[in-house]
């Protein structure tokens, strides 16, 4: 049951995904705002993204840029204000009774705060089996135990013997955050978002639970969307797969990981990029950060006109940038989609003089 | 560089121990080591290894269920004369924190009374110490400047008013309002944004160099440590097990838990790589394992490691790097396959 200690292969699970056209999940002209008295608040502007089955998926970008809202609405527990969201190629409300029942197992969620999200009252055994029962996944007794038992074997939870009977309180982070990990997959997802699901264990255990992740990826042929503010877990996990950097609200470059991470293309994709300290002495050292023009992240209540992210630009284009509304496209020399209008001219950017 | 001057700090023999009721929490065990004045030294290690611990302990901010059981601190003062930080009454320990030595907490808005303003934050500390109220805010407005913030702004802000990275620059810059020559950062980036924590990072590296403060920092982030520190310490189980200069812990790890540590940390300048996490959790430290704490979770460990605790010593080749472990032959030979 050891997870295998080389990363997964490139080559999808093809037997599991006969389907590969039709997307898992779709976001069309996705957008969310909140209303603060007659104020509308704009969370979310017009993504569209979509996710293949057995495909992993990043979300990075700073607090505040709309991933966890994104990662929300692909679950279904917060309503679009505007736009569509299709599963399998059909649109969510289209789904009633029964199939939308299934549609709750099939896209599952796991939460930043293994502390906050198992309940401090019940023992792991108590809480794998909610679902299961919920669902209707087993027919009695010796059958619930059998899958309970399975699941903590799934998850490396081992001898589960010791762990079934446990409280939360009883367990480290890293074995909690498993738990929520075996819950998760205890109604059998076929899409999973996992929003910042590391960051609140220590470096030394992160790896181990990525791993599994990307392990039972490959075994069960999952979705993965995976939420983070950490470049370099986003490379490490993400490897195989695109990342999606987002910008209040929206979507400013997709690609393949690989792609972004070696050449970066939108300035802000950039300055991320170079500000990250590295665990590298000499590297780190050497590292030339893009300088911003502002530091200060606008209010969302008051979203630059244009690109949002023009007041802070380094390569800021007066008259373009804070006009037009720019459109996710490769530009000239570059394999991923970038939302720049001075990239897309020649592919170059000139700095900004005052 | 740092053997050449006379140590700002010099900690011997630290042991701190919380009592609870399952019994003794031995948190610090056994530490030593030398601050050197304008450096930078980073403690690592998981959490629960003891870094705040040791210190909190360094400036007396421990809680009533903690213990110093034993060791010593001394620190040498401007004037070449040294003191025992422990022997100091209340009243000489409230003189030697802020001008002497400070503290950035994480969590920035822990640090700071919600209700009143940075201003008057400021006035007290300066109060507290005999700085008046106009040679206060000439200084805090100059390290406002260099700490890049709006100091008309800042100054008459309620903390909710600013940002965690203008909170967190805004502690920094009153940290250093009486000059102190140490200051203790306890995770000052941590839970701040990429961009935030460069300029935070950017701020600090500037600072250092115009008034040549040491650092004690404290992080569970390789990264950060890499790039700000000119030396590192590895804690396990509340001891030292490694310190020496950045580079060599770096590249030739020789503690088996540095090595561990540092293959478990993505990079984003490396092409696909192996990373491994550690196995097991740091051990109770009610009851920690025999010999050397580490081995139960130490792909290296023998016998002798059950057995027998590896003393910190200087490794002969390189005396500046002091390592605790049996086997860093076998350490540092896994590194050159």
């Amino acid at each position: 049951m050891a997870v295998s200690e080389v990363m997964p292969q490139t080559s999808p699970v093809s037997a599991m995904t006969p389907a590969e056209q039709t997307p898992i999940l779709e976001l069309r002209h996705l957008h969310r705002w909140f209303t603060k008295g007659r104020q509308r608040i704009p969370v979310i502007q017009d993504i569209n993204l979509s996710i293949q089955p057995n495909e992993i998926l990043c979300l990075v970008g700073e607090s505040g840029c709309g991933k966890t809202t994104t990662g929300k609405m692909m679950v279904g527990l917060l309503e679009a204000s505007q736009g569509e969201i299709l599963i399998e190629g059909r649109n969510r409300q289209s789904y009633k009774g029964k199939e939308k029942s299934l549609l709750r197992r099939e896209l599952q969620i796991i939460h930043q705060d293994p502390f906050a999200s198992l309940n401090p009252a019940h023992t792991v055994e108590q809480i794998l089996s909610f679902p299961l029962v919920k669902h209707k996944l087993v027919k009695n007794r010796a059958e619930l135990r059998k899958r309970i038992w399975d699941l903590l074997t799934l998850v490396e939870l081992t001898p589960a013997a010791d762990i079934v009977g446990k409280y939360p309180h009883q367990l480290s982070g890293g074995q909690r955050q498993r738990v929520s990990i075996a819950r998760t997959l205890s109604v059998q997802p076929r899409l999973i978002v996992a929003d910042e699901a590391v960051s609140m264990v220590d470096v030394s255990i992160r790896i181990g639970i990525l791993k599994t992740l990307l392990d039972l990826r490959s075994r069960l042929g999952l979705a993965i969307v995976f939420i983070t503010h950490d470049l370099a877990l986003a490379k490490y996990f993400a490897w195989e797969g695109r990342i999606a950097v987002m910008y209040l609200g929206r979507i400013v470059e997709i690609g393949s990981t690989r792609d972004i991470i070696a050449n970066p293309a939108h300035p802000y994709t950039r300055a991320l990029l170079s500000a990250v300290p590295e665990a590298d002495p000499l590297i780190t050292r050497r590292k030339k950060p893009l300088v911003l023009r502002s530091e200060d992240i606008p209010k969302l209540t008051d979203i630059p006109p244009g690109c949002a992210f023009h007041p802070r630009c380094p390569f800021f284009q007066p008259g373009q940038c804070d006009r037009e509304l720019p459109v996710l496209s490769p530009p000239p020399g570059f394999v991923q989609e970038v939302a720049c209008i001075p990239l897309q001219g020649d592919g170059t950017l000139t700095p900004y003089v005052e | 560089m740092p053997s050449s001057k006379a140590p700002l700090l010099q900690v011997r023999d630290l042991s701190v121990s919380y009592q609870t009721r399952r019994g003794n929490v031995r948190a610090v065990s056994n530490v030593s080591f030398d601050l050197y004045p304008g450096e930078t030294l980073a403690f690592i290690g998981e959490s629960g290894c003891g870094k705040s611990t040791l210190n909190l302990a360094l400036i007396r901010l421990l809680p009533k269920t903690a213990i110093i059981e034993s060791g010593s601190i001394r620190y040498r003062k401007r004037d070449g004369s040294i003191i025992d930080v422990q022997s100091l009454n209340d009243k000489q320990m409230r003189r030697f924190l802020w001008s002497e030595c400070s503290m950035v907490f994480q969590g920035a808005l822990n640090a700071f009374n919600p209700v009143i303003r940075i201003s008057d934050m400021v006035y007290d500390t300066a109060a507290a110490h005999g700085m008046n109220k106009s040679e206060a805010k000439d200084r805090v407005m100059d390290l406002f400047t260099k700490v890049r913030l709006d100091g008309g702004r800042v100054f008459n802000a309620f903390p909710h008013e600013l940002s965690g990275g203008m909170r967190q620059r805004v502690l920094l810059a009153i940290s250093l309002l009486l000059n102190p020559q140490i200051v203790i950062m306890d995770e000052p980036t941590t839970a701040v944004d990429i961009l935030t924590q460069r300029s935070i990072l950017d701020v600090l590296e500037r600072m250092r160099e115009e008034l040549h403060f040491s650092i004690l920092f404290i992080s569970h982030d390789l990264a950060v440590a890499a790039e700000i520190a000119d030396r590192i310490a590895t804690m396990y189980a509340g001891e030292i097990v490694e310190i020496g200069p950045v580079d060599n812990v770096f590249y030739h790890p020789r503690h088996a838990y540095t090595f561990s540590l540092l293959n478990a940390a993505p990079r984003l300048s490396t092409e696909k790589e192996e990373l491994h996490s550690i196995p097991g959790s740091p051990p109770d430290l009610i009851k920690p394992p025999s010999g050397c704490k580490f081995h139960p979770r130490c792909s290296f460990a023998t016998e002798i490691c059950q057995m027998e605790p590896p003393p910190l010593v200087a490794a002969e080749d390189e005396p500046l790097h002091s390592v605790a472990c049996h086997h860093v032959d076998q350490v540092l030979a896994s590194q050159r396959r």
